[in-house]
């Protein structure tokens, strides 16, 4: 059934127009591309974690039959040298040492898994044979892993250009926070440690490269959150011009982050082809992709706390050891500056707060944006934080934060780092919301009793906030961020009143053909169903800067808004004169333009549209057709918040955790589309208490990856999911066209520190106040243990 | 190579295709490769993730742990053989309609366990469905929508009642 009024489609929760393909096994992903007499890529990947090249002998392999190449560093250079970084900061007088990073090693591999050499051959299996034919010889060196065991006196020196291991140093302050430090009730001096993890999309990264000889040209299919900046970042980086490049990110099983980079994998496909003549495929294995695609978070955070003995939080400082891995990813520097210490205060008026980074290699993965990126190891620390200081000051930690909130009627708020403008807020709602869904005061009750019979369970409550939809685009600049932050739409409505949008941010898994079709459709007076959204093809969508940071409703969203009230205005203007009245005497009501006072004299949009294209009988200055372009770039950020609590047992034989209760109410402004909503912090939610329980990327000190398979990596599964019951609010920003604000990172920002802080506060009665993630049986037993000895 | 290359007969989605196909090559390969039912996907190298999961002669298997040979004179189920006669079948419609899928990559595996968890019972409970589906990960959902995906596709085949025809429905 089709949507009977079209002004109902915005709000509801209709099905997804993109899962017919996806649920009959037509959806195109990457790896479904099969070109005729395409090649085969691998890669030969180094053993080491951090190691000299002594030679590499690739001559058994080119004699492999069905071989049709096999390539190192010194055979791609002259195509592709680097991998650029986009995000080149720094704030303090230290310079930003970004190292080189080589598509294949250069003389030295400095991480688990590096790229060594290419190898093309006919197809899978020959390729895979060859690749076991590359002798590499290696000279091993001492690698490092810890943060801050990389930047002590004596290290391994991963990257001459970098003394030390230090990439930068980034601050920054408002308020005095020594002195407040000085003078504080209570303190409390805490480190920890927000782990490693590894995004694991469903789909690896694959890349189908095809190399025109004879036009220049090249089609690259690529697993891509962002195709616009790929084709920019391959059009810097080895030369090809611009405009001869179509980067096509087709169906994209999920990104998380992960997909926003540009790597050496994607450039040497197009090398190959390029090389060879054939279109050139590559698709990394899961074990490949745990080593060869960018990890996420990797800080140890040393905290001081500053309150009162109510509890106000009068000074916060955090000095963080961020890994950048052993070279800088794409948007790496930016992720644990930024990202992370502008809203290191969170929805607390905490007037002094400094923050410190410092950002180190290591001989691990890069590591760049993963689900919130920068907010949630700045929010772990807050209510982490909240919690401490309610254990010390003996006081509820509910009744920490709302002491701590800012206050509704202080919107827009200014951070003491005058960083951000916060949009707009409501706090005490959400809490409020939440408390009452999960019935605290009675939990509080039960969880005495609970006690009292020897059991182990507790009760935790994150509130947040988050900065989200990234732009605008001089607020990047101003961070150092090499690109702009605005977004695109283009609404072509067709003769016959059908609609296409093409838009410049990216849906891999968002809904986006759903959700933008149901914002176009309220705007323009037309049926859901007759607006088809493309993304993801940069020869058939303007530029764009794709999906990431909760950017895609407010950003992306919020210039269909704007396209669309140019269709409005200049359809108004034909239906007036279709009409014969003057264009103040029609109003647009129940989709459509009527005359004041006789609504049956209407014109819609597709009439309008029909008029527009037969062009015969338009009014003076009125240009042919209906199509308009909306370039929006936003004047703030948008500021998503909420409220989760969690309720653990956590068994006191094993040290295992269950999850009894999960309660999560988000306000991200308006709502588009309640059910994606609802996907969008679900799937948020598991990744966030996956960070608390079970997550962990691990290392050995040789710099060899423990956890590189999906045997070894704990993501969850549904047996190991609690049901979670969702309220939510709605507190619109008032700057953005939609009202709209972002919901795609709040579940993992929220999630881990609600589930760490009921395990701790189940642990509270042992004396246990802090266990660093993930919090697995074995470790929360080995503490339990040890408190009762 | 074509000396070690082995011919098989396999009946996809009840129709025969005969090959020759390397001894080493996995089901999944062939089915994607070789017949290009790309609608199965690999999302792991362990077995770990259920994303190949298809259904030889009435069991669902992970088609990236058996060998195409192993799969001569057998019937496999794809995805793209789920919809019969021009109608969804009742798994694939539950998961459009309970939003049971993001970016739909772990789906065609998800609905073919489904459909076997459905077929040995078509009324289970949460948590049968939940320790049904241990063998299939999902990143996007976060789980709970797929439960709700099985649950009413369970209503749908207790109730006989028609599904959606294949190319409509979209927009409601
Ligand atoms: S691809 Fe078969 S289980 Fe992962
Ligand atoms: S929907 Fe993306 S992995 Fe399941």
């Amino acid at each position: 059934m089709a949507v009977a009024s079209p002004t109902r489609a915005f709000g509801a929760s209709i099905r997804r127009r993109e899962d017919p393909r996806l649920i009959t096994g037509r959806g195109k992903f990457t790896d479904d591309m099969h070109l005729a007499n395409a090649a085969t890529a691998m890669f030969v990947r180094s053993p080491h974690g951090h190691a000299r090249i002594v030679s590499i002998d690739t001559s058994a392999a080119a004699a492999h039959p069905g071989v049709l190449g096999v390539y190192t560093f010194e055979d791609v250079k002259g195509f592709i040298s680097g991998m650029p970084c986009a995000w080149p900061t720094t704030n303090t007088g230290d310079t930003l040492k970004l190292a080189t990073y080589p598509p294949l090693a250069d003389g030295k591999v400095r991480y688990f898994g590096e790229a060594v050499a290419l190898v093309v051959a006919i197809d899978p299996n020959t390729a895979a044979d060859a690749v076991q034919l590359v002798n590499v010889e290696y000279d091993p060196l001492p690698a490092v892993i810890n943060n801050e065991a990389a930047v002590a006196p004596g290290a391994p020196l991963i990257h001459d250009s970098a003394p030390g291991n230090q990439a930068f140093r980034w601050s920054l302050v408002g308020g005095d926070t020594n002195g407040a430090l000085a003078h504080a009730d209570v303190r409390i001096s805490q480190t920890l440690v927000n782990q490693r993890l590894i995004a694991t999309p469903l789909e690896t990264r694959c890349a189908v490269a095809d190399y025109n000889p004879a036009s220049g040209e090249v089609t690259v299919w690529v697993t891509s959150q962002n195709p616009h900046i790929h084709r920019l970042l391959i059009a810097l980086s080895t030369g090809i011009p611009e405009h001869k490049i179509r980067v096509i990110a087709g169906d994209v099983g999920g990104g998380f982050g992960a997909k926003i980079p540009y790597y050496a994998g994607e450039a040497l496909c197009i090398f190959a082809s390029k090389e060879l003549g054939v279109p050139v495929r590559w698709s990394e294995s899961r074990s490949e992709n745990y080593v060869a695609t960018a990890h996420g978070r990797d800080h140890i955070q040393h905290i001081e706390v500053g309150a009162t003995k109510e509890g106000k939080i009068t000074a916060l400082k955090v000095t963080a050891y961020a890994s950048l891995g052993a070279y800088p990813s794409t948007a790496a520097p930016g992720v644990p500056t930024w990202l992370f210490g502008c809203i290191i205060q969170g929805p607390y008026d905490i007037p002094n707060n400094e923050v410190h980074v410092i950002g180190v290699y290591t001989n691990t993965t890069p590591t760049d944006a993963y689900r919130g990126a920068g907010r949630p190891e700045a929010t772990y620390i807050l209510e982490r934080v909240i919690d401490l200081v309610a254990a010390k000051v003996g006081r509820d930690p509910v009744d920490v934060r709302r002491l701590n909130f800012v206050r509704k009627d202080q919107f827009p708020f200014k951070v003491a780092n005058g960083t951000l403008t916060y949009d707009s807020g409501d706090y005490e709602l959400t809490l409020g919301k939440a408390l009452h869904t999960i019935g605290y005061t009675d939990l509080r009750a039960w969880q005495a009793e609970q006690r009292a019979a020897g059991k182990l369970v507790g009760i935790g409550v994150s509130s947040f906030v988050e900065v989200c939809g990234l732009g605008p685009s001089s607020a990047a600049n101003a961070m150092g961020f090499a690109g702009g932050l605005y977004d695109s739409a283009t609404i072509r409505v067709h003769p016959t009143g059908k609609v296409t949008v093409f838009t410049g941010v990216h849906s891999h898994g968002q809904g986006h053909e759903t959700s933008f079709a149901q914002i176009v459709a309220r705007d323009l007076g037309v049926m859901v169903d007759d607006v088809d959204v493309i993304h993801g093809d940069t020869d058939k969508v303007q530029h764009g800067m794709g999906t990431y940071g909760s950017r895609s409703a407010p950003v992306g969203g919020g210039a269909l808004r704007m396209a669309g009230m140019k269709i409005r205005a200049k359809a108004q203007k034909i239906a007036a004169h279709l009409l014969e009245v003057a264009e103040e005497d029609i109003e647009w009501v129940d989709d459509a333009f009527r005359v004041k006072g006789s609504p049956d004299k209407s014109k819609t949009i597709p009439d309008c549209a029909f008029a527009a294209y037969m062009a015969g009988n338009l009014p003076a200055g009125v240009t042919p057709v209906l199509e308009e372009q909306h370039w929006y770039d936003p004047e703030n950020f948008v500021f998503p918040f909420g409220t989760h609590i969690c309720v653990v047992e956590v068994d006191r034989e094993t040290g295992e955790t269950h999850i009894k209760r999960y309660v999560a109410v988000d306000d991200c402004g308006e709502i588009i589309n309640p059910m994606l909503r609802d996907g969008q912090v679900h799937g948020g939610i598991a990744q966030g208490i996956a960070q608390a329980l079970w997550e962990e990327a691990v290392y050995d000190e040789n710099g060899q990856l423990l956890s590189g398979s999906l045997m070894d990596y704990a993501i969850p599964k549904a047996s190991v999911m609690p049901h979670l019951e969702l309220g939510h609010t709605v507190t619109p920003s008032p700057h953005n066209p939609l009202g709209v604000k972002g919901i795609g990172e709040a579940g993992t920002i929220a999630s881990t520190p609600a589930v760490v802080n009921a395990v701790m506060d189940a642990l509270s009665p042992l004396g246990i106040h802090h266990i660093d993630m993930p919090l697995r049986p074995a470790k929360v037993w080995a503490a339990i243990d040890a408190a009762s000895h | 190579m074509e000396e070690n290359h082995v011919g098989i007969t396999v009946e996809v989605n009840g129709r025969p295709h005969r090959s020759t196909v390397e001894p080493r090559t996995l089901l999944v390969d062939y089915l994607r490769d070789d017949l290009g039912l790309t609608g199965t996907h690999i999302g792991c190298d362990t077995g770990q993730c259920g994303a190949c999961t298809v259904i030889v002669d009435g069991q669902s298997v992970k088609s990236c742990m058996v060998l195409a040979v192993q799969a001569d004179g057998a019937h496999v189920r794809t995805v793209e053989g789920l919809a019969q006669d021009g109608r969804y079948h009742a798994v694939q419609q539950g998961f459009w309609e309970k939003h049971g899928l993001q970016c739909g990559f772990c789906t065609p595996g998800f609905m073919m366990q489904s459909v076997q968890i459905l077929e040995d019972n078509p009324d289970p409970s949460d948590e049968e469905i939940r320790h049904a589906l241990e063998g299939n990960l999902c990143r996007c959902t976060g789980y709970q929508n797929i439960v709700e995906a099985v649950k009413a596709a369970g209503a749908t085949i207790r109730s006989g009642a028609e599904t959606m025809a294949v190319g409509t429905g979209v927009g409601a």
